[in-house]
């Protein structure tokens, strides 16, 4: 279908976006790289007044390592980050789970930042974010920015902590902490389409932390003391996300996967033939 | 910028190496912006929420849904579809290659695997079945079960190769 018809503005700055965003109150959505607004959009499952773009403000174009972190602006696309030279030695999760985003097609024009504003609780960045409990950065129309912990950004189904005024303008994914290790899986129907369950690791030498996508309403990542056998602490966690059926998969073979990709992920196993096909940085 | 949705804007693009001009409202998707206002008809148009990739096309050199990207945001951009492909000389090698291996059918689908097929093989010179696989996933082709895109795809990955090693080779004697 074709999206019913909308106002385009196209501001030049982050100050500019934040004003249209209040002006327009709820009538607004923003774009950027559109891999997953469009598809809404067309199908007019969202039919928004008007449609701000944000891809002509300049100054979100950036990666850059800081102390603890890697900054991503809000016009870095997920090839870009994917081919990033020293992503995998910098964020390894992400080198292992952006691969599994969409398409190469789409991923050369999804934005990063975008996938977290969307939401989706099966995507892979809002996993990866809550796993290595990074942080979103968001500006209002005075200027003032604030950051969120990704456990208190993420709210629920498409829903997240961005006031109706504000820009995200950069996620921060923390670096890579020396002996930990960083694991990912994901089940989904095919390679590319929205995953069943994603489970995303990190691993010390006592303690772990799991995330979960594709589960509950959002991304969770619980935080466990490692045992010789995790299969009771995984059995716990798999019953405590509310898993539903729908039409991918029923909540028993959800927590099933829990279970059984959990303990593979924790012994460590061979990664996902998969993850060795995108070019990288 | 800031149009209105019932006006019409001046959207002005580099496609397949010359500068066109059209009209386009904001909500016009950029694939239809190509077939309707630019003539550009052999990008096709399939399941319009970016899915099947039949609307592949390369935005500066990137392989990219047209049906997921607006007319307006293409300004000044350059755009490159399934027309760029054959030259005076006939079909390009991949076309070919397409055409040797029986890798279409009904060809619906066909202009916007060439796109993708043409950045990935500029991207991954020396690809893996699985890499090429990979990259395919990001199409939905009903007739051809997709073996024998995976072999023009990896026939003509070699063949430029083979045809970019003599020239390394010369320079290197050179030195």
């Amino acid at each position: 279908m074709k999206p019913a018809a909308f106002d385009y503005l196209r501001p030049s700055s982050r100050r500019e976006a934040c004003e249209l965003l209040h002006e327009a109150g709820d009538d607004a959505r923003l774009i950027a790289g559109g891999q997953s607004l469009m598809a809404v959009l067309n199908m007019r499952l969202a039919q928004p007044k008007r449609l701000i773009d944000i891809a002509g403000i300049e100054d979100l174009h950036y990666i850059e390592r800081r102390d603890d972190h890697l900054a991503v602006g809000a016009g870095v696309t997920q090839a870009e980050l994917l081919e990033h030279p020293g992503l995998a030695e910098a964020v390894p999760l992400l080198a292992q789970a952006m691969p599994w985003i969409g398409h190469w097609q789409t991923r050369n024009r999804g934005t990063v930042c975008g996938s977290i504003a969307h939401a989706d609780p099966s995507a892979e960045l809002p996993l990866c974010l809550a796993a290595l409990g990074g942080q979103v950065v968001l500006e209002n129309r005075r200027g003032k920015s604030r950051r969120v912990m990704a456990e208190d950004f993420f709210q629920g189904v498409l829903t997240t902590d961005r006031r109706q005024d504000e820009l995200i303008t950069e996620v921060r994914f923390p670096l890579a902490r020396p002996g930990a290790e960083y694991r990912f899986r994901e089940v989904a129907m095919r390679h590319g389409d929205f995953a069943i369950v994603a489970l995303a690791a990190v691993i010390d030498s006592d303690r772990l932390t799991l995330g979960v996508g594709g589960v509950a309403d959002r991304p969770v990542a619980r935080e466990f003391v490692r045992h010789a056998d995790p299969s009771e602490a995984l059995n716990a966690l798999a019953w405590s996300l509310g898993a539903e059926d729908d039409a991918h998969a029923t909540a028993a073979y959800r927590r099933q996967l829990i279970r059984e990709l959990g303990l593979e992920l924790i012994a460590g196993g061979p990664s996902n033939e998969e993850n060795a096909h995108a070019r990288q940085g | 910028m800031h149009a209105r949705a019932d006006q019409r804007i001046r959207v002005t693009l580099t496609l397949n190496g010359r500068e066109r001009s059209g009209y386009a409202e904001p909500r016009t998707q950029l694939c239809d912006f190509l077939r309707h206002e630019l003539g550009a008809t052999g990008t096709h148009v399939g399941c319009e929420h970016g899915v099947c990739g039949a609307c592949t096309v390369r935005v500066d050199g990137r392989a990219s849904r047209s049906c997921l990207m607006l007319a307006v945001q293409a300004e000044g951009r350059r755009l490159d579809t399934v027309e760029s492909l054959a030259g005076e000389e006939g079909l390009s090698d991949l076309q070919q290659a397409f055409r040797r291996h029986h890798a279409l059918q009904c060809g619906f689908c066909t202009a916007g695997i060439l796109m993708s097929c043409e950045e990935f093989l500029d991207c991954v010179a020396d690809p893996s079945e699985a890499q090429v696989r990979d990259m395919l996933s990001g199409h939905l082709c009903r007739c051809t079960g997709y073996t024998g895109m995976v072999l023009a795809v990896l026939e003509v990955a070699r063949t430029r190769c083979e045809a970019a090693v003599p020239d390394s080779q010369q320079e290197n004697n050179d030195v």
